[in-house]
């Protein structure tokens, strides 16, 4: 079977879109979440405001990564795969 | 239309020993950000004064709260590794940094130059290991549990450096392809722009009246939003009557200061807490495997 260069371009745009959307997902929910824990926190206790800012950043860097290697493999398919 | 290019970093020569080895571009960041904390940390660390001046006291309040970072992260114990947790964030801080002098890659764009920070943590947390319970405990260690998870225990070993090493690395790089990405865009979309106004030399002088007469206003009413209004209307109208007569052709008005908020997030704020996660993940490591000792008389 023949490939048309453009068919697989396209092939390779719609796959890196599936991946960032879904791999998108879960890192987007855990970091709500632990940005409303922590919200509740700093509402119930004013004073430890800046503890609880500095470890929400942390974990929120942490669950980022997910998204991160989401973020790689749909960078990969996009311009590493040369047709 | 100009296509993107994504490349990585630009090899300068190959030292012909053991195979070939390629300098490229992210050794000479490394190399300029390693002379430049060295020299500043040599020239902050001369003469010290019983009496301090400002820039003493300075270093000694940043060294202060490294030390009590790391002693409330690790333990009292284990202040001693201050120096290479603090050695780690600043290369990672400033190799992340230096890609926004313009003329430099950024060091930590690169996949080898966290997978080797990562790696470093790696082979001391086995040092310690070892020389607190031997090679046999250390390799009893991988069976911990059960002798089931042995497969699952190794993966994790190996998974730990590269999954700090990808982290690091995927924020940075990801970051400047945006950049990328983002900055071709708006080239094509002032391309298209340009070229739309300067089909007739009517609309660009209709946009420069309009300039004329907002900037005006403003400056009567003494509001800032007029002034940026007739300041951006005047800059498109420039443009395309540039662009009509043929002097400059294709003025990348929109790539200008736009890509910038982009970048304070990408380079500034997420290379600042990359380095800041990098480094807590190694205390964290790092103070798994040295635990208090347990002849404690000073309490």
């Amino acid at each position: 079977m023949e490939y048309n260069i453009y068919f697989l371009k396209a092939c390779c745009a719609i796959a890196a879109a599936i991946c960032m959307g879904i791999g998108s997902i879960a890192p987007a929910l855990g970091e709500g979440h632990a940005v409303s824990k922590a919200l509740e926190g700093m509402a119930r206790q004013p004073e430890a405001a800046n503890d609880l800012r500095t470890n929400m950043i942390i974990g929120c860097a942490v669950t980022e990564t997910t998204g991160i290697y989401a973020l790689l493999i749909s960078f990969l398919i996009l311009f590493a795969v040369n047709v | 239309m100009d296509s993107i290019s994504i490349d990585g970093a630009y090899i300068y020569f190959r030292i012909p020993i053991f195979g070939g080895i390629n300098v490229t571009q992210t050794m000479l960041s490394l190399l300029v950000v390693t002379v430049l904390l060295s020299v500043i940390g040599c020239l902050l660390g001369k003469n010290l004064q019983k009496r301090p001046g400002k820039l003493q006291v300075l270093t000694e309040k940043g060294v202060t709260v490294l030390m009590d970072l790391v002693s409330s992260t690790m333990g009292a114990h284990n202040v001693g590794w201050t120096p290479y947790i603090g050695t780690i964030f600043l290369s990672s801080l400033f190799g992340s940094l230096i890609g926004t002098t313009g003329f430099l890659r950024s060091a930590t764009a690169d996949l080898t130059v966290p997978l080797t920070w990562g790696v470093m943590t790696s082979l001391i947390i086995w040092y310690q290991t070892i020389k607190r319970s031997g090679v046999k405990g250390w390799l009893k260690g991988f069976a911990e549990p059960i002798s089931v998870m042995l497969p699952m225990n190794i993966v994790s070993e190996i998974a730990q450096p590269v999954a700090m090493a990808f982290r690091h690395f995927g924020n940075v790089a990801g970051g400047g392809v945006l950049n990328s990405i983002l900055y071709t865009a708006l080239g094509l979309l002032s391309t298209t722009v340009i070229g739309l106004l300067s089909k007739t030399v009517v609309v660009p002088l209709i946009l420069i009246a309009l300039s004329v007469f907002l900037i005006l206003r403003g400056v009567k009413k003494g509001k800032l939003i007029f002034k940026i209004l007739g300041g951006a209307s005047c800059t498109l109208g420039l443009a395309g009557l540039l662009q009509y007569t043929g002097l400059l052709k294709d003025i990348p008005i929109f790539q200008y200061g736009i890509p910038a908020v982009l970048s304070v997030y990408f380079d500034l704020f997420s290379g600042f807490v990359q380095a800041f996660v990098f480094s807590l993940l190694s205390m964290v490591y790092i103070s798994g495997a040295c635990p208090p000792p347990e002849t404690n008389k000073t309490k």
